[in-house]
């Protein structure tokens, strides 16, 4: 059976390499997917804590976050294609109207 | 049934109505409500009045409480009045009075635009006045004390469009209010002493012994500065001639016969508390005396006729003080009636000249009017007869009361302060009627065109103050003159006792009546020889000692001595605390707030670059260091 620090190790790297794209990349569908990549990161976090103490609940909000996510990643999708129409860009440096 | 308590209530009801609806009223309707009500006063006054006098003596008058009021732990104010002999003389000359000039009013104010207006104030000022006298405690009769005062700042100010008349209310507001401090500070003192603010407990401390001397004349000088400043003596009489810019009847009501001598009133109500402290009668009576003479010699030279009545009643408000601090309560009172009947009855006369002469006042463009205006000329000259001290006219019994007593009470200074006063009165008083009605027309020719005697609400009036100013005196005819002939002194004996008033005897009252008449015929017969047989001799006079007539003619200049010891460094000070504390500290610190605060939002504004990847950055740093800080 693979220990538990493994599946941990894993989570880590997974979100430093979410991070790290995140940050280096500048078009927005690749940062999104950054997102995502941290989101099961912190997943896989927490089912790798769930299995020793076989706690349900874990699991339970796992299968939540599974399904928050697809939602979110509709609507930021659809976000995203909305901005690409009004803009022609989808480069996240050009969005800075928001400045104060 | 006792129902004095109702005398206040119609003249109260009728300015409510005024005040409410007195725009949309018709003037038929406004003459009615504003002249009936003080007429429904004046009946009420006189039933009980004269119920009182059939219950003489017998009853010790006891207040009505018709509302209670204040009560907090000890201290209890109530609305209660007590109608005793000495309310009752002052009821009947505040809705008598008030009554023939409610009436006079309509004649005199029928062409003007504020005429609801007008008669609601006059209306709410009889009522303020009746409730200031009628009160049985110091904190009812305060009420009353500032309502006369609001009622009197708004009649001043009745033209208000004309800067002169603004500013002469707010003076007169702002003089009564530094007497008002005082008067306020003397009733604390009272409280604190007395535990009570009736007047009733404090005649009863005093007799008891239970306040101190010095408390009772602390008490009695600060309940005395609010006299100075209601009844115009210095050094508060700076706001009495100002106050001529109101329409002739308010002067003859307000400051001439009721309002002004509120503060006398309030003396001759407290004569207990002032007999006893002695020092306090001393400086009223000292006050009194100064002003009689001191407002005499202003009005030699005024030439304003307005003018010249308005220093007339300072000075003769000197007198009632002189009487009041001398221990002659009673005389004090019976000058206040006498004077209410005369002094009003030469301001009508003198609003009756005003009618006639389109609003003329310089009495060096009058002269001769006697022909012109006969009904008024006699009035004027009636009253006249009586201020100057004339024998069996009224001023003369109340003036000589007065002087008597002050003779008698070893006062030979202040009897012979108020002898000179005579003199100069009588002098003063005849220079205006020569001036004014005798000799040649000095009127200019459209104004003489349009002369005419006033209308019969105007006159009528006139007559009836005339017939009050020559024969009031009769209700105080002097002890030599006839055993129990002095009427006024007897009814007011249960509240002023008579004890206090000693007697000189038959001969040397004899010797006073004697003096006080030459002192009258010499005030006459100067005035003759200056403005009747030599006229030149004024002018002569005056380039003789010019200083000396350019002093009197600026009234000391007292007014320009406030200007700059008070009025101009206050205001300087004032300006100053404007510029450098509300300005600069003030201002500083709110404007200072926001200029921080609009800095503050720039610098964190800084912070939004609208880049995403900076606010991740920020998010990532701050996730960082809390778990560092949990972990760690």
């Amino acid at each position: 059976m693979i220990p538990a620090g493994w599946f941990f190790a894993v989570a880590a790297i997974l979100f430093g390499l979410g991070v790290t794209a995140f940050f280096v990349r500048r078009d927005l569908p690749t940062q999104f997917l950054a997102v995502e990549i941290m989101l099961n990161a912190a997943n896989l976090a927490f089912l790798a804590l769930a299995k020793p103490a076989s706690a349900a609940a874990a699991q339970t909000i796992v299968l939540f976050i599974i399904t928050v996510a697809a939602a979110e990643a509709a609507v930021g999708l659809a976000v995203i294609l909305v901005v690409f129409r009004r803009r022609k860009s989808v480069r996240s440096e050009d969005l800075r109207i928001l400045k104060g | 049934m006792d129902a004095s308590w109702l005398i206040p209530l119609a003249p109260g009801l009728s300015a409510f109505l005024l005040i409410i609806f007195g725009r949309s009223l018709s003037r038929r309707l406004v003459t009615w409500l504003a002249c009936g009500s003080v007429a429904v006063a004046f009946s009420f006054s006189l039933l009980s009045a004269l119920r009182l006098r059939a219950a003489a003596g017998s009853v010790p008058y006891p207040a009505r409480i018709l509302l209670s009021w204040i009560r907090a732990g000890d201290f209890r104010a109530d609305i209660s009045f007590r109608f005793d002999p000495l309310a009752a003389v002052m009821v009947l000359v505040v809705t008598g009075v008030g009554l023939l000039i409610h009436v006079y009013s309509t004649g005199y104010m029928a062409r003007e635009k504020g005429y609801a207006r007008y008669f609601a104030a006059l209306n709410l000022f009889t009522f303020s006045m009746l409730i200031l006298v009628l009160a049985s405690n110091f904190i009812l009769m305060f009420v009353g004390w500032e309502g006369v005062g609001l009622c009197s700042y708004l009649l001043i100010g009745f033209w208000f469009e004309k800067p002169a008349a603004a500013k002469a209310g707010m003076k007169a507001f702002l003089v009564n209010r530094i007497g008002d401090a005082g008067f306020l500070l003397g009733i604390l003192v009272l409280l604190f002493a007395v535990g009570s603010a009736e007047f009733s407990a404090v005649d009863q401390a005093v007799s008891g012994g239970a306040i101190a001397k010095s408390t009772a004349t602390l008490a009695a000088l600060l309940l005395f500065a609010g006299a100075t400043g209601k009844s115009a003596q210095i050094p508060l009489h700076v706001w009495l001639p100002d106050a001529m810019e109101g329409p002739t009847p308010v002067s003859a009501l307000i400051h001439a016969a009721t309002m002004v001598t509120a503060g006398v009133y309030m003396v001759a109500r407290m004569n207990a508390l002032y007999a006893f402290s002695g020092t306090a009668a001393g400086v009223v009576a000292a006050v009194g005396a100064f002003t009689a003479v001191f407002a005499a010699t202003i009005a030699l030279v005024q030439n304003d006729i307005k003018r010249i009545l308005a220093y007339s009643t300072i000075s003769q408000l000197g007198y009632m003080f002189l009487g009041c601090g001398v221990g002659a309560y009673a005389a004090g009172i019976f000058h206040l009636v006498t004077h209410a009947f005369f002094k009003s009855l030469l301001f009508l006369a003198a609003g009756s000249v005003m009618h006639a002469l389109s609003g003329e006042l310089d009495i060096r463009r009058m002269g001769g009017l006697r022909h012109r205006l006969p009904l008024t000329y006699t009035a004027f000259l009636i009253g006249t007869l009586a201020i100057a001290g004339i024998p069996l006219f009224s001023g003369f019994f109340s003036k000589d009361a007065i002087l008597s007593a002050a003779y008698a009470g070893g006062h030979r200074l202040l009897w012979a302060a108020g002898l000179l006063g005579a003199v100069l009165t009588a002098f003063y008083m005849f220079r205006l009627v020569f001036l004014a009605f005798h000799g040649g027309e000095r009127t200019t020719p459209e104004v003489r065109d349009r002369i005419h005697e006033s209308p019969s609400s105007m006159t009528v009036p006139l007559l009836i103050l005339s017939g009050l100013a020559a024969m009031a005196g009769w209700i105080g005819i002097p002890a030599v003159l006839g055993e129990k002939a002095d009427l006024l002194r007897r009814f007011l004996a249960p509240v002023i006792p008579v004890i206090r008033t000693p007697h000189a005897g038959s001969s040397s009252e004899w010797f006073l009546i004697l003096t006080a008449t030459s002192a009258a015929g010499l005030g006459l017969g100067l005035a003759w020889l200056f403005y009747q047989r030599w006229p030149g001799l004024p002018a002569r006079f005056a380039a003789w000692c010019p200083g000396l007539h350019k002093i009197l003619l600026k009234s000391y200049g007292v007014d320009e001595i406030y200007q700059a010891v008070l009025v101009r460094p206050l205001v300087g000070a004032s300006e100053l605390t404007y510029r450098r504390f509300d300005l600069g500290l003030i201002d500083g610190a709110v404007n200072g707030a926001g200029a921080a605060t609009r800095f503050a939002g720039r610098l964190a504004a800084s912070l939004q670059t609208g880049r995403i990847k900076d606010y991740a950055l920020g998010f990532l740093l701050g996730t960082t260091i809390f778990l560092a800080w949990i972990l760690l």
